[in-house]
């Protein structure tokens, strides 16, 4: 079976005075319907690696595919249509467009890729926002919910295009246990139900267990990909300066 | 209606004080530019008509465009020898062989010909004297070229027919002579001929330059009063289209040799004016559309920097450069459209309430009102300057909203 989205010996440098090594030889595949966790401490790439997987950033060395497709030749714009199709985004802090609705926040992705008319979006909108428990709420606008219910827009938002592949970059940093478990739950029933392709950064660990498989990262590199097969502690894998 | 200016018109609708702003700038320029447009295209085609209606469109005069060269310099032409203090010849100046060119230019096509001889010439009443321009005239001809008939407000042209010795005088120099219908005023001429001579006329053209100097006597009286029997100095031509004057002239001059003007290069004085009455207006309604745009610049800008995590977003949802670029260009597009549109109205509005101004003024020309040119271009192309503007103006801040990256934005609020 093609993985949805793999890295291939990929390496993100930061150029500058002092370049900064955010990841380095990632090698690591994710199925359809497979739920993954990447974990680690803080600053240990994880939501470097994210941006990766998800197109919004280019490798500095490697190669990322999408269903087999290599994107290393792909133009600005190119990655841009891949992510319109393929890719949905869900961050920490829920990044919904303040002046639009509920609605009309998860219509944009939609009205943008244009797959469906005025209608059918309105409907499928309106059915992703009741599968989040929203169905009360579509005519609000961010300001007038919860930061539980904004982020579950911003969910729904990333489901609209019906993407195969989810990612989350710490979609419950900003919420309580009770909400972060039901982000939790409807990120499983996505992969179970649906196949897609989850992957959330998290650094709870009783969180990241509810998935089916953890992707550790320490300094840039996976330590432990969750398959078995465990990474080297390499020589460079020492703790990186104070000030890095 | 279309996502990218769903977003744009709802960024502007959610700072309307900055967006009313902006369009009230750009709304003034577009305004003055329409009011100050019409007020000097107005003026200047009221001055254009009153010229071509007055004077000739042609006239061919009895001088050359360079002097004549000297015999001498004809037959050693390089040679070594220097003359100095060489005098043209004396002549009786006037244009010569007058009746053959007249009639070669009468069988042209589209062209009225007549022939006149001007000279100055001192009138006195009473204890007033004052000097005038004296132009002897064929009235049967005349009144083809040069429209003279419309202009005379007492008396007739055909009254200098049947009066022995009949003028007719501009209304400024018979005011100034403090002179009516019928007194007699004592005409002497350069070459010591007096006439007396009575009133059958008064002429206004509302030139003041025309009216204060012009008098109109018989070819015939003139041509006795300058001492210069059966000789003209001008032959004057109406072209039935006044564009083609310039090249028609030029044709003239270059076949029968005597310098031949067009109405529009002897007034040449009066169009550098308008030359410079056109830059100086122009200069100051950009300037108002500069500042206007920079509005525009500074809304778009901010919007912009206040909406760095929205276009993040929206890139990381796959919008590529162009929308987002396509989102703020939009903007720009808005505001300087509604400023058109307001614009419109306010130069409608000022040049309506300079239209029911009166007052009375006497300079270059006599006016009671200012003469508005009411043109649908001035609208269109003061819409059309403001919206490019604005476009413009919106690029560069949208280039910028273009290029945001936003995985240091994303990680950045992370």
């Amino acid at each position: 079976m093609t993985p949805a989205v793999e890295a291939k010996n990929v390496t993100r440098v930061l150029p500058g005075t002092v370049p900064v090594t955010l990841v380095r030889e990632i090698d690591v595949a994710i199925m359809p319907g497979e739920f993954v966790a990447i974990t680690g401490p803080s600053g240990s790439g994880k939501s470097s690696l994210l941006y990766l997987l998800g197109l919004l950033d280019r490798p500095s060395d490697g190669v990322i595919s999408v269903h087999g497709q290599d994107t290393s030749g792909l133009s600005g714009d190119g990655l841009a249509a891949l992510r319109l199709k393929h890719v949905g985004f869900v961050f920490q802090f829920h990044f919904l467009l303040p002046e639009f609705s509920a609605l009309d926040n998860v219509l944009v992705p939609m009205r943008r890729l244009g797959r469906w008319n005025d209608k059918e979006a309105r409907e499928r909108a309106e059915r992703l926002l009741t599968e989040v428990g929203l169905a009360d709420q579509m005519r609000k606008r961010p300001d007038q919910m919860s930061g539980g219910q904004r982020q579950r827009v911003a969910i729904a938002r990333s489901m609209a295009n019906d993407p195969d592949i989810i990612l989350a970059d710490e979609p419950t940093g900003s919420l309580d246990q009770k909400n972060g478990h039901i982000v939790f739950e409807i990120f499983a029933r996505l992969a179970n139900d649906y196949r897609k392709s989850v992957i959330t950064v998290t650094h709870d660990p009783h969180l990241a267990e509810q998935t089916h498989r953890q992707i550790h990262l320490v300094d840039g590199r996976i330590v432990d990909d969750g398959n078995g097969a465990k990474g080297t502690f390499g020589e460079t894998a020492l703790p990186a300066p104070p000030g890095v | 209606m279309n996502l990218k200016l769903d977003i744009a018109l709802t960024h502007l609708k959610f700072r309307k004080r900055q967006t009313l702003v902006s369009v009230l700038g750009v709304a003034m320029g577009v305004g003055f530019f329409i009011a100050i447009a019409s007020l000097m295209q107005g003026f200047q085609e009221d001055i254009v008509r009153r010229v071509i209606d007055n004077s000739p469109h042609i006239t061919m005069k009895d001088e050359f465009r360079d002097a004549p060269r000297q015999p001498v310099e004809i037959a050693f032409a390089g040679g070594a020898i220097a003359l100095r203090g060489v005098k043209p010849k004396t002549e009786i100046r006037g244009i010569r062989r007058a009746g053959q060119i007249m009639q070669a230019l009468t069988i042209w096509q589209g062209l009225t010909v007549s022939q006149v001889l001007s000279g100055q010439g001192f009138l006195r009443y009473g204890s007033k004297e004052r000097s005038a321009t004296i132009t002897g005239i064929e009235p049967d001809r005349e009144r083809l070229v040069t429209r003279i008939d419309k202009d005379i407000v007492q008396g007739s042209l055909d009254a200098l027919k049947t009066a022995g010795n009949g003028i007719i005088l501009g209304r400024g120099l018979a005011r100034r002579l403090a002179l009516e219908m019928n007194d007699t005023v004592t005409v002497t001429s350069p070459t010591g001929v007096i006439l007396r001579m009575k009133v059958v006329g008064i002429s206004h053209t509302g030139v003041l330059a025309f009216d204060e100097v012009n008098a109109y006597v018989l070819l015939k009286k003139n041509q006795i009063l300058q001492g210069k029997t059966n000789i003209v100095n001008q032959i004057r031509m109406r072209a039935d289209d006044v564009n083609a004057a310039r090249p028609l002239a030029a044709k003239i001059e270059a076949r029968f040799g005597y310098r031949t003007e067009s109405w529009d290069e002897a007034n040449e004085g009066v169009f550098g004016v308008f030359f410079i009455q056109n830059m100086i207006m122009y200069s100051v309604t950009s300037a108002i559309l500069i500042v206007a745009c920079f509005g525009i610049f500074n809304i778009i800008s901010t919007v912009i920097f206040e909406k760095t995590r929205d276009i993040a977003i929206m890139k990381s949802m796959g919008f590529a450069e162009g929308d987002i670029r396509g989102i703020f260009l939009l903007e720009g597009l808005a505001l300087g459209a509604l400023g058109a549109l307001i614009g419109c109205a306010l130069g409608l509005g000022l040049t309506y309430i300079l239209s029911i101004i009166r007052f009375k003024a006497v300079g270059l020309v006599e006016i009671q009102q200012f003469i508005l040119k009411w043109s649908v271009w001035h609208y269109v192309i003061a819409s059309a300057i403001a919206m490019v503007s604005a476009v413009a103006a919106a690029y560069i801040p949208s280039r910028r909203a273009a290029k945001v990256n936003p995985v240091e934005i994303v990680r950045g609020a992370a």
